[in-house]
């Protein structure tokens, strides 16, 4: 419970030294209550939430906990009921409007009809950028994601990781500066998920992004962030925000090292201790 | 006794190779269709026959003779298939395209109309699906009317419709297309608002994110969404434009199309010229759909939604 309180106590510090410049979401009493025929669901409840400019910032918790809403929040596809947001220093509608971020879902969402490359464009057609801006855009970030050669593929083509990887070039081509992805290795096998989450922490070092992250696997939050915030259920809240002194440059072999193991006990005792087990 | 071979790829029915492929089930059902065809025609017209024989004071007619007889009467009461295909063939291929006895010319007029209205009522399905998927106001207000239109008998509006569109001074192709394209856009309509409203949620959520416009979202998502549902109720609606064409030809008695084939045949008991008519309009929607079941085909290819 020491820990708790640690987390607890950096967080009054920061809320008193007020914005920063370097402030990409800054959460503040937010809730958010979904009104259903069963009578209201408290999907977030009391949120206070900082993250910072290059920050990999990990949601994680057991269904239920609100950490896909929250994210969902900050990408303004839900509005919360009560409780302030900024994204970028503005709305999340304004940031949207901005072309502040880019999504990655838990599915790929390619679309059938297009080829790898036109998804990839999507967003770039959307913005109404010229021909030649697109087609540079989507050669560099599909040799991001390693997926040069397949522009002319459809979906179906291709593996569940790959059109994992072509959803994520789809996100970047936006080239924002922040990057929600909700659960977005969650229907891959370890493999190819150990994999993706490597190639990620190397875009991520490379790109300088600020990263939000949904996940439900304590290694995946603990080998990719600079931060995890662990959410409990009924209502959805934060129950213990951790903040990893593990280098920002990693590999894989980290998850054996004792600094490792040590933030994952942290996680799965918040997650054990936040998870009522009665219900 | 005999042994069975070691490795049988089918089962010992000496049959089972016919009814693998495609033309084998279907020459069956042919086959079995024609019979019974055959069996009807002797039973219904052997009655008139019978009193053709009497009446000239034949009695002891050998049962062969009967049965030549029933199936080559000039005006039976139901044609054998043969004498059909006698009639379509010096219809069709026998008379010049240009006179009012083929059945080319016949076909040709129900045809255009057919086109006609089922372009107007494709165009007008697809605004109208538009307007619902995209208006609460709209949809409540337009889709109760939709449904009702087509709960009124055709052939009782139809005559309606051609007389006043005759009154207000259009007459020819267009009021037998109006009725072509009242049967042809509910079907469309009701399919384009179930495909426009196809999309996944995931999806519509993608286009949110991009902060993407209503107009680009129908455009980039829900039109491609909605193009398989576009063809399968464009073929609905080609079946039931041939049929409001057809129906269009009949109340004014028209001098050309099948329906005035149909029409006169009844008239003058020709039940040649209407069986034969009724075989040029089935084969010519089976065509029709066929066609855009090919363009589907080559639509959905292009389209990467076939594999």
């Amino acid at each position: 419970m020491t820990s708790l309180a640690g987390a607890k106590d950096t967080e009054m510090v920061e809320k008193h030294t007020g914005a920063s410049p370097d402030r990409v979401i800054d959460i503040e009493k937010l809730s958010l209550t979904f009104e259903t025929g069963d009578g209201p669901v408290h999907a977030l409840s009391d949120i206070d939430l900082k993250i910072e400019q290059g920050d990999f910032v990990s949601f994680i918790g057991p269904s239920g906990c609100g950490k896909t809403t929250l994210l969902r929040v900050i990408a303004d596809l839900e509005k919360p009921t009560a409780g302030k947001i900024t994204v970028n220093g503005v709305s999340p509608e304004e940031a949207r409007l901005n072309r502040a971020y880019g999504y990655v879902f838990q599915a790929a969402a390619l679309y059938s009809w297009r080829t790898i490359a036109s998804n990839v464009a999507l967003p770039l057609e959307i913005m109404r950028l010229s021909r030649s801006e697109r087609q540079e855009r989507v050669a560099r970030n599909l040799e991001l994601v390693n997926l040069s050669g397949f522009e002319q593929k459809y979906p179906w083509q291709l593996s569940g990781g790959m059109q994992q990887r072509a959803s994520i070039a789809r996100a970047l081509a936006v080239e924002p500066d922040l990057l929600l992805m909700d659960e977005p290795f969650g229907a891959l096998d370890e493999i190819v998920r150990d994999h993706l989450n490597e190639q990620l922490l190397q875009l991520w070092a490379k790109t300088s992004k600020t990263v939000a992250f949904v996940t439900h696997s304590i290694p995946e939050a603990v080998f990719l962030s600079t931060k995890i915030v662990v959410l409990c259920p009924r209502p959805g809240r934060i129950y213990d925000v951790i903040e990893s002194d593990l280098p920002r440059e990693r590999s894989l072999d980290i998850r054996e090292t004792p600094e490792f193991l040590r933030i994952a006990h942290r996680v799965r005792e918040g997650l054990k201790a936040g998870h009522s087990y009665e219900d | 006794m005999t042994t069975m071979p070691l490795a049988p790829t089918r089962g010992p029915n000496p049959f089972a190779g016919l009814m693998s492929g495609i033309a084998g089930p279907v020459i069956v059902v042919v086959l079995a269709i024609l019979g019974l065809w055959y069996i009807a025609a002797v039973t219904l017209n052997t009655p008139f026959q019978l009193d053709t024989y009497e009446r000239a004071d034949r009695l002891d007619v050998p049962f062969s003779e009967l049965l030549t007889d029933t199936l080559s009467q000039d005006r039976p009461v139901l044609p054998a298939p043969h004498q059909i295909a006698v009639e379509i063939w010096q219809t069709t291929v026998e008379k010049k395209i240009t006179s009012k006895r083929s059945l080319v010319y016949h076909s040709g007029i129900t045809l255009s109309s057919t086109l006609l209205g089922f372009v107007i009522g494709t165009l007008l399905g697809i605004f109208l699906a538009i307007g619902i998927v995209h208006s609460r106001v709209l949809e409540k207000s337009l889709m109760p009317w939709i449904i009702a239109s087509q709960t009124i008998p055709i052939l009782a509006i139809a005559p309606m419709i051609i007389v006043v569109l005759n009154a207000v001074g259009v007459s020819g192709l267009l009021p037998k297309a109006m009725i072509s394209t009242y049967l042809s856009f509910f079907p469309v309509a009701v399919g384009m608002v179930k495909g426009l409203r196809s999309p996944e949620i995931i999806d519509m959520d993608l286009m949110h994110t991009y902060s993407a416009t209503r107009l680009q979202a129908f455009w980039k998502l829900r039109l491609p969404y909605a193009v398989p549902f576009l063809f399968t109720s464009m073929k609905i609606g080609m079946a039931a434009s041939l049929v409001g064409a057809i129906v269009g030809e009949l109340p004014t008695g028209a001098i050309a199309g099948l329906g005035a084939r149909l029409l006169s045949g009844s008239y003058y008991g020709q039940t040649l010229q209407i069986w034969s008519a009724l075989i040029m309009a089935a084969v010519l929607a089976g065509s029709l759909v066929a066609l855009i079941g090919v363009i589907e085909k080559l639509a959905l290819k292009r389209m990467g939604m076939t594999r």
